[in-house]
Parts: C-alpha cells; sequence; structure tokens
C-alpha cells in the first residue's frame, strides 16, 4: 500500500473528523433548511425537496441530533489540531503579502498547488475561516435553542432575533466554502483520495 | 484528453490539474473506485428524505430526543430568570397561533366554568373563575418564542403557579404537571418549571381578562419554555409522575422544549 504515492498527508483522525464533519453538516444544513421554511428570516423559502425531515418536526429531531455530532466531533478536531501542533504548522504564519500575491495569482488562473501537503494563504484563510464560523455557528444555535439558560450568549449574540440572522449567515457562509471546496476538488481529484486514503 | 482542454478555457491552473488527471487516468482501480464513491455520495443524498420514514431511523432520532430532555433537564438553572421587556415593547397585534384557525377557538362560558385538579395533589376541590381572580396577582412582559423561529413580546398576568401549587397541596417532589385544556390540547411540563417564579398561570393579557384568542379562561405562561408548551383554555391540571407526552410532543416535538 505505502510509497505508491509518498508520504502520509492527512493523518488517521483528521480525515475521520473530516468525513463525520461531511455527516453533520449536510444534515445540520438540509433540516435547517426546512426549519428556516416555517418561519423565514428573510423574503425567501428553502424549495423543500432539498430539506431533511419531511415537516418541522422531523427536521428539528434531525437537526437536534446532528448538533451533538458537529459539537463532539468539532471538539475532537480542535483539540488534536491544536495539541498536535498541526494548527500552527500548517496555519501559521499567514502573510498579508502572500494573501495578496496569491490572490492575483488565483484571478489569473496561476495558482499553483503543487504540493499538496502544504497549504498557499488562500487555503490557509479558507480553513480557518470555516474553524471560525463553525464555531460562531454553535454559538448562534446555542442562544437558538436555549436563550434563557445562555445570557451571556444570547447578549454577544445581540439577543434572541438576531441569533437568527447570525446563524443564518453561519449557515450560508458554510454552504459557500464548502461550494468552493467542492470545486477545487472536482478540479484536482487526487485530493479526494487523501482525504480517503491519507497520502 | 476533452476535460484538461475545457479547463484550459476557464484559465484555471493548467499544470497542476493535468498532472493531476494524468495521475488518476494513471490508476483505473481509481477511476472506479471514485465512480462508485460519486454515486453511493449522491445516492444516500437521495435516500435522506426516506430515512425519515424508516422506522429504526425515527426511534434513533426519539431517543436522541429523550436525551435531548435530560440534558435540558440539566441545563435548567432555577434560578435564571428570561429577560423582561418594557411596555414599549409589546407586540402588537401579538400573533394568534393555535394548532386550528382563529374561528375555531373555544368559546367558554364563564359561568358555569371550573378548573378540575387531579393526580397528586391534596385539595381536589374545582375552582371557580372569581376564586382564582382574588389569588395574588403578578404580571410580567416576557418574549414569546415559538417552534417554528418568530418570536413576540407580550404582557401577561396572573398568579405564580408555585403559588397555586402550594395552594392545592401538590406534590412537588412528583415529576410532572400535565394540562388539559378545551380544545382538546394536551400537554405536560417538568416539576422544576412548574416551579420556576416566571411560570404564571395566567388570567390576563395586556391588563384585560385573557382574550378567546390568547387561551380564555387561562393559559400557563412560561417565558422559558417554546409556544407549544404553553397550554391555552385550560380545563383540568393534574400532578403525577406517569409521562403524560402533549398534542405537539406526542408527533415528535422535543418533551422539554426550553429556551
Amino acid at each position: 500500500m505505502a510509497g505508491q504515492t509518498g508520504k502520509l498527508i492527512h493523518p488517521g483522525w483528521l480525515r475521520v473528523t473530516h468525513w463525520i464533519n461531511v455527516v453533520a453538516v449536510t444534515i445540520l444544513v438540509t433540516s435547517g433548511w426546512r426549519i428556516y421554511d416555517a418561519s423565514p428570516v428573510f423574503k425567501f423559502k428553502i424549495p423543500p425537496d432539498i430539506t431533511l425531515g419531511g415537516w418541522l418536526g422531523g427536521a428539528l429531531q434531525w437537526h437536534f441530533f446532528a448538533m451533538w455530532l458537529l459539537l463532539a466531533n468539532g471538539l475532537l478536531y480542535l483539540l488534536l489540531n491544536i495539541f498536535s501542533g498541526r494548527l500552527l504548522h500548517k496555519y501559521f504564519p499567514i502573510r498579508p503579502a502572500d494573501v495578496v500575491h496569491d490572490l492575483f495569482a488565483a484571478l489569473k488562473g496561476k495558482l499553483v498547488h503543487e504540493d499538496p501537503a502544504h497549504y498557499n494563504s488562500l487555503q490557509k484563510l479558507a480553513y480557518l475561516f470555516v474553524m471560525v464560523v463553525s464555531t460562531v455557528v454553535i454559538m448562534s444555535g446555542l442562544v437558538l435553542w436555549k436563550s434563557v439558560q445562555f445570557p451571556h450568549l444570547r447578549v454577544l449574540m445581540g439577543g434572541y432575533d438576531n441569533a437568527r440572522i447570525v446563524h443564518f449567515f453561519c449557515m450560508a457562509g458554510l454552504v459557500a466554502f464548502v461550494a468552493v471546496h467542492l470545486t477545487m476538488v472536482a478540479l484536482v481529484p487526487r485530493t479526494f483520495i487523501t482525504m480517503i486514503r491519507g497520502r | 484528453m476533452k476535460k484538461p482542454r475545457e479547463i484550459t478555457k476557464l484559465r484555471l491552473d493548467e499544470p497542476a490539474i493535468v498532472k493531476a488527471f494524468s495521475k488518476e487516468l494513471a490508476m483505473p482501480a481509481r477511476r472506479e473506485f471514485l465512480r462508485y464513491a460519486w454515486s453511493l455520495g449522491s445516492l444516500s443524498l437521495l435516500s435522506g428524505c426516506a430515512l425519515s420514514n424508516d422506522s429504526s431511523v425515527e426511534s434513533m432520532l426519539k431517543s436522541v430526543s429523550r436525551f435531548n430532555d435530560r440534558v435540558q433537564a440539566a441545563l435548567f438553572n432555577p434560578d435564571l430568570l428570561a429577560p423582561t421587556y418594557p411596555e414599549s415593547m409589546i407586540t402588537r397585534p401579538f400573533p394568534f397561533n393555535a394548532f386550528y384557525g382563529i374561528d375555531d377557538v373555544p368559546d367558554i362560558e364563564a359561568d358555569d366554568f371550573k378548573l378540575a385538579i387531579s393526580g397528586m395533589v391534596q385539595d381536589k376541590h374545582a375552582w371557580t373563575l372569581d376564586e382564582l381572580y382574588k389569588l395574588p396577582q403578578t404580571s410580567q412582559i416576557t418574549r414569546h418564542i415559538c417552534v417554528e423561529g418568530w418570536s413576540a413580546i407580550g404582557n401577561w398576568g396572573g398568579v405564580t403557579f408555585s403559588t397555586f401549587l402550594k395552594r392545592v397541596g401538590a406534590d412537588t417532589t412528583a415529576k410532572y404537571v400535565g394540562f388539559k385544556c378545551a380544545d382538546d390540547y394536551y400537554t405536560s411540563i417538568d416539576m422544576p418549571t412548574a416551579l420556576h417564579s416566571q411560570t404564571l398561570l395566567a388570567f390576563y393579557y395586556d391588563g384585560q381578562i385573557l382574550p378567546p384568542e390568547y387561551g380564555y379562561p387561562m393559559k400557563l405562561r412560561m417565558p422559558t419554555k417554546l409556544g407549544y408548551k404553553n397550554p391555552k383554555h385550560i380545563m383540568e391540571i393534574f400532578v403525577t409522575n406517569d409521562y403524560p407526552g402533549g398534542y405537539w410532543e406526542d408527533q415528535g416535538y422535543n418533551w422539554f422544549g426550553g429556551s
């Protein structure tokens, strides 16, 4: 097995937490859309065909099941990422000059991705963005679920009604990330194998 | 080599992509695997909705919901108060909401109304409205949060429910307080929430006798629980250790339903 395509890029724990996260986020986003439709914050509805749960009660059951997956898996990922040193090593430093350079390179279609073990500054930013947004989506979700029991979080989110807006935009940010992420995987399919085999 | 040409048109990272594709093409087993992986992925997405009908999935979701009841009971802090608001922030008009239309709101006559009390209580006498109105009254302006996500601020007045429970000699070590309503609605709550200082047996809305659409002659108002946990048109209150369920809860809404 080993040696076919070189060294280990993604350790086992990262691959496991990644795929658990895929399941959790898919359930949370699609059931969340159904919950949104029960009383839309904005002037549009999500087509029910792409939602999960069948009705509000079913969607809530899915949502309040998958939230534990996201929370437990997310904590495990963050702790392992921090204490293995991977977070610091893979994502930092981010130099503003590199970001500007990589951004222009990407816009010209010339951003090179030669070593999959090494992230360019845009990848670093994108993955850190996901970590931050996931944290905020959980915090705003806690306010929506238990607004009386988490008074400090509630104030931080600007009150119950505002927490709904924060929660929605976090979802939108995560979905936007997934769209870009999947496009990149489609363009460089090797990364898909790497996230399964690690190499 | 059709794909790389298309990608060139898009002016993307050409060398890396060509390199990646040539690698894929050199490994037919992986191409097969990828194809299977993609179709498996899309299949699982398609069956996502049908999954809800599967009984084992349904019972898994229900047991997680029971687990969430226990988590919420543990999180519930009896001393923590829901925020209260100034009169200027009351939502006007306060929305009507029920599992039926406003034309089907029950019509209750004050004269022959009596509130039944049963279960683990010492005094089971039925209460007339006049007797209830003579209990010490208080009022609060709090946010009503609906399970659908919307919320509205209202002003409810009535007797603190813990005062009423003491008056009827309720066994406050019991697990549940249940409610039966004139509109065939029913629900039940945990004892700690029943004894919370903001839980009111409300007879008034915004200084007036509770109008029919808001639950005449009385509703249980709890700012620490979602709207469907706040029963209207209450006819009977009972204290029990046997899980009584609820109209929406039996259909899948979370039983604790706390906020």
